[in-house]
């Protein structure tokens, strides 16, 4: 414990690295294991079974998608822009994972009399006895849902097919309204709490009620535009098979197609991360289990009601997306927002 | 607008909990309904085929899948001597069945008609005798 670098002792290097790592493994089993809980979800809510061959109730199904995709062969179209090519995996799946690093998803836990806070971008400072974290944490997974745009566009684009392009130009439209009626629906959470560090809005929520029941308008809002954000049913027309094939990804192939495949998934159980800690009350819950094992619970309630919605609607119009973006969730969102700052300022 | 959403969101929720229609073939197999017409078969009285060879099967069959020639056994009496079915031409109708005036033909549920080579999809009169 007596080496220090940059001013901080080694222990805060050491938890921090085990934290990305202990949440980088977590994430990216949930990532594997939620394309098999999608199966077997929708598959029950249609009345059949789902994967049932590979493993126990084919339990080891995640595992042989991988293996599939991972000695599939590449093709890279040769009219494709390269370096734009390859690139464009990376930036849709990369941003979808990092966006945990602000995300606190337990108490402060204390080991060898050192004080650990269970949130990958904090730490806890000695001398104001207080935790210290990114005090803009929400700009920050705002900022990442807009870069996770141009992965797909990117894909579109560079992929040189008609398809991909329109699936990559639909994407972008897309994410590019629903972000500002999401962006807007968060802003109502920033008035109550009074700060965009994601450890102080947990803390409130803890102290009051939580900003689901606050804000119920905003909780919905902000959950279905996240959805319509992350191209999930029904608002999946980036990838509509009936019209553009696969969308962006129709010509990835092998771990390439793995890599935007997992991006979706991460990036679903993100938003529901985020959706938790905004919204839900983050790691708090009745004191009798661990606050990590609240926040996992909720963020998989979120994750199953992503499938519950998915196995229930059918996809949207292009019309009626963006109608329903522009029209109705923008202007709700506005009318939320007076209507806090009146309730607030009262 | 928002009541039929949520009553979409209650049945699927319903038919999570309902049991699986799903049969995991080659471990569970479907039991065919009595009437389901499947593979022929030729009914056997005595230890003999019950066909007389009358060839209203072939008649009536819209295939033209049936090949009957007959025979005189020991008695004089008329018999199938061959009797075949072409299951790659056989339509299931049922036809057959149905004008056959002595009640020798049936179909069973036997529905796995999978082969290797075409020759073994010609049903001869060995294949076809009641079990």
């Amino acid at each position: 414990m007596g080496y220090e670098i940059l001013g901080l002792p080694m222990a805060y290097y050491i938890a921090m690295v085990l934290k990305v790592l202990v949440v980088f493994v977590f994430v990216l089993l949930t990532v594997a294991y939620s394309t098999y809980a999608e199966r077997k979800i929708i598959g029950h809510m249609q009345v059949r079974l789902g994967p049932m061959r590979t493993g126990w109730h084919g339990l080891l199904q995640p595992i042989a998608d991988g293996v599939k995709l991972f000695f599939k062969e590449e093709i890279i179209p040769s009219k494709a822009d390269k370096f734009a090519f390859l690139i464009a995996p990376l930036i849709a799946l990369v941003p979808a994972f990092i966006g945990f690093a602000v995300i606190p998803f337990g108490e402060t836990i204390e080991v060898g009399g050192y004080k650990i806070p269970l949130q990958i971008a904090a730490y806890y400072d000695t001398a104001s006895g207080q935790v210290v974290d990114l005090n803009v944490g929400v700009l920050y997974i705002l900022a990442l849902a807009s870069i996770g745009v141009y992965g797909i566009v990117l894909a579109g684009w560079s992929s040189n097919s008609k398809y991909s392009l329109l699936g990559g130009l639909r994407s972008s439209a897309q994410m590019i309204s629903y972000e500002l009626a999401a962006g807007l629906a968060i802003i109502s959470v920033f008035m109550l709490s009074e700060s965009l560090s994601l450890q102080k809005i947990v803390a409130d929520q803890a102290n009051g009620a939580w900003y689901a029941f606050k804000q119920p308008l905003a909780f919905i809002l902000f959950f279905i535009c996240s959805i319509a954000e992350i191209n999930r049913t029904p608002f999946d027309l980036p990838e509509a098979e009936t019209e553009l094939v696969s969308g962006f990804c129709t010509e990835y192939s092998s771990m390439k197609y793995a890599m935007f495949f997992m991006a979706e998934y991460a990036n679903m159980v993100t938003v529901c991360a985020v959706t938790t800690t905004l919204f839900l009350g983050g790691w708090h819950g009745p004191g009798f289990l661990p606050g990590w094992f609240w926040f996992v619970a909720k963020v998989y309630f979120l994750i199953f009601t992503c499938m519950w919605i998915r196995a229930t609607y059918p996809r949207y119009r292009y019309d009626q997306l963006m109608r329903l973006g522009w029209k109705v969730f923008l202007p709700l969102t506005l009318i939320n927002i007076v209507v806090t700052g009146i309730i607030v300022s009262l | 607008m928002i009541m039929p959403l949520i009553n979409g969101l209650k049945i699927t929720l319903k038919h999570m909990f309902m049991k699986p229609v799903t049969l995991q073939y080659p471990d569970e197999r479907p039991t065919p309904s009595p009437n389901f017409r499947g593979l022929h078969a030729l009914k056997v009285s005595h230890s003999k085929a019950k066909c007389v060879c009358c060839y209203l099967c072939p008649t009536v069959c819209p295939a033209k899948c049936i090949t009957v020639e007959a025979g005189e056994d020991q008695d004089h009496n008329k018999y199938a001597e061959r009797y075949e079915i072409d299951m790659l031409r056989c339509i299931f109708c049922g036809y057959c069945v149905e004008a056959c005036p002595v009640d020798a033909l049936k179909m069973t549920g036997e529905f796995e008609l999978a082969n290797y080579k075409r020759e073994d999809f010609v049903f001869v009169k060995e294949r076809l005798l009641e079990k």
